[in-house]
């Protein structure tokens, strides 16, 4: 137990998170929303609130090692959130890319930079507008998970896509 | 001869009298090879330097702890001492030092003068041949007590070596508290051996890749302060800090140009890769050096500046790579089986540090500027980030290994391993050059 712990600001995501570490570390699919998990969350959050974005579309999406490639599942994440987007636009997106321990300090900036940019055009592929888009990389510097195996490297490669501006 | 005229401490050295009037042998008593086998390290007896008390014998520790970390000597316990010195000035008992296998031998005092100053000085003798091989003096204008100390240190390393010393140096550092997801960092500097820490950064933004400017006066490091990952120029003793250029995107893995003049960096472009750019303090302009749709960061000159070693992934996965300091000639020069990063010009010239990521391993390593003759010198879990002691002869990385991040420091033997105390997690290190 304790290989799972999240640093969220959103309630519900600490809430799932701690439902998953009870349930315990059985399944090996990272969860990329609550519908994910088998939560039936979606009640909990007001359709277009940040709480809807991160609980019912995900706001994140996972990397191989040393990767910027957009995984085949995050792309189906990626274009639920693209859509989510489109329909909420009141929202400045901030894209924040990291990534895991297993790598130096410089190059892991650089990376999750890389990451971040693949994720944001994607978005922009999928029709979100440039100008909402802001990229930032965190390198190695916020792992959400935090042990020394794959099942957390795996966490922390990531990019994740943050909601600013009216009604966050 | 030095003279140091910084504000807060003026020390001005000078020779002391031979008690023998013939030429010393230009010989050195500890050979440094690194190729060689074991090197033994040379037993050598530091006396308390007299006068001053406590003083006396507090030098007379950090002498002694400075060159045993070094690896290549070994003092002697004090409790082992036949003669009793009781004049530093005179001719030893060199019999009674043979005995207890003491090849060299310090004495010295300390004192203050009637204007408050410190006088310390000292006399290395080789008790095999029966006669003084060093002595100096030293005046600090203030209690600054290690600082002699490490001076007087790095005086008989070099004496005794051949090799310049490093113990007068310090070193800035990122100190990490906190969990793991939420660590906080602060930029911090302390000296080399862990005495003096001093905190220049608050902890509120996340702080990383402090590096010395020449003259020991200034760091570049990267702050998230502003938002934005940006890289930035602080002044240590007036705590001014700017930001180094105006780029639309973040800026990181910064370091100083050998003559202090420019800060070559990497600069995030729009499509998500890293280019290496170079900028001049004075006149602002910028030097774009490579122009790769890659990662091209950790960028570090030659010490004569005329080359320029950085990583790339332009071939796949993370390699170094040399090129002239006009970004002309980019050559790679890593080809052994595993991912390089990180890679730091030995000031000597002679050899590239480097992280190496290799089955499961993080390794740290030397190689040629050429990249042949590569050797590891330390492996593990998780360690990165080498920099230079200013002689070339000692690395200092950062090991990840019971929770979070700890100094250490290894020699080109690879066998003399040292941890640098702190009192909280460290990392990335960045050791000062000597002041000359």
């Amino acid at each position: 137990m304790g290989r799972i712990a999240a640093l969220t600001r959103n309630p519900v995501m600490i809430a799932l998170v701690a439902m998953l570490a009870i349930a315990g570390c059985a399944s090996k699919k990272t969860p990329n929303s609550a519908a994910d998990l088998g939560l039936n969350g979606a009640g909990a959050a007001t359709p277009g609130s940040a709480q809807d974005f991160t609980v019912n579309i995900g706001d994140r999406i996972f990397f191989d090692t040393d990767s910027s490639s957009i995984r085949a599942d995050a792309q189906t994440t990626l274009a639920r959130q693209a859509q989510w987007l489109n329909q909420y636009r009141q929202y400045a997106i901030v894209i924040e890319g990291h990534a895991d321990e297993r790598g130096t300090r410089e190059y892991n900036l650089a990376l999750g930079a890389r990451r971040a940019a693949a994720t944001r055009d994607f978005l922009v592929a999928k029709g979100v507008s440039a100008q909402r888009l802001k990229t930032i990389s965190y390198g190695k510097e916020r792992p959400v998970a935090v042990c020394d195996d794959i099942s957390c490297w795996s966490q922390n490669r990531r990019a994740v896509t943050t909601l600013g501006g009216a009604g966050s | 001869m030095r003279s140091f005229l910084k504000p807060l401490l003026t020390i001005a050295a000078m020779a002391l009298g031979m008690t023998a009037a013939a030429p010393l042998p230009a010989w050195a008593l500890v050979e440094l090879n690194v190729n060689k086998g074991n090197v033994e390290p040379l037993p050598i007896a530091i006396t308390d330097f007299q006068g001053g008390d406590a003083l006396g014998a507090e030098i007379s520790d950090i002498v002694s702890a400075d060159l045993k970390r070094s690896g290549l000597f070994a003092p002697i316990d004090k409790s082992a001492f036949i003669e009793k010195i009781s004049n530093p000035d005179a001719q030893p008992r060199f019999d009674d030092w043979k005995v207890i296998n003491a090849q060299a031998l310090v004495t010295g005092s300390v004192g203050k003068e009637a204007d408050g100053r410190i006088r310390a000085q000292y006399r290395l003798w080789d008790t095999f041949a029966g006669q003084q091989m060093s002595g100096e003096q030293f005046f600090a204008n203030d209690a600054n007590t290690r600082r002699v100390a490490h001076i007087i240190a790095d005086a008989i390393y070099e004496r005794l070596t051949g090799e310049k010393g490093y113990f007068d140096t310090r070193v800035v550092f990122i100190d990490e508290s906190g969990a793991k997801n939420a660590r906080k960092k602060r930029l911090a500097i302390m000296d080399q051996d862990g005495a003096n820490v001093r905190y220049l950064s608050d902890g509120r933004a996340i702080v990383l890749t402090p590096r010395f400017s020449p003259n020991r006066q200034e760091i570049t490091y990267m702050s998230y302060e502003s938002g934005q990952p940006k890289v930035y120029l602080l002044q240590i003793e007036t705590g001014q800090r700017e930001l180094v250029g105006n780029f639309p995107g973040m800026t990181f893995a910064p370091r100083f140009s050998p003559d202090g003049q420019k800060v070559i960096m990497s600069l995030l472009r729009d499509d998500g890769n890293s280019n290496i750019f170079a900028m001049d303090l004075r006149s602002r302009s910028t030097t774009r050096l490579t122009n790769s749709t890659a990662i091209d960061t950790s960028p570090s000159y030659s010490p004569d500046g005329s080359k320029v070693v950085f990583t790339s992934d332009r071939g796949g996965r993370a390699q170094i790579y040399v090129m002239g300091a006009d970004g002309s000639g980019q050559t790679r020069i890593s080809f052994g089986d595993g991912v390089y990063s990180t890679p730091v010009w030995s000031p000597r010239g002679d050899l590239i540090a480097f992280t190496k990521q290799t089955g499961g391993e993080f390794q740290i390593g030397v190689m040629k500027t050429d990249g042949s003759g590569e050797r590891i010198l330390s492996s593990g879990f998780q360690q990165e980030g080498p920099t230079w002691a200013p002689n070339g002869r000692v690395l200092m990385f950062f090991r990840d290994a019971n929770g979070g991040p700890k100094l250490v420091s290894v020699d080109l033997t690879g066998r003399n391993e040292q941890s640098i105390p702190t009192s909280n997690f460290a990392s990335d290190p960045a050791w000062s050059p000597l002041l000359e």
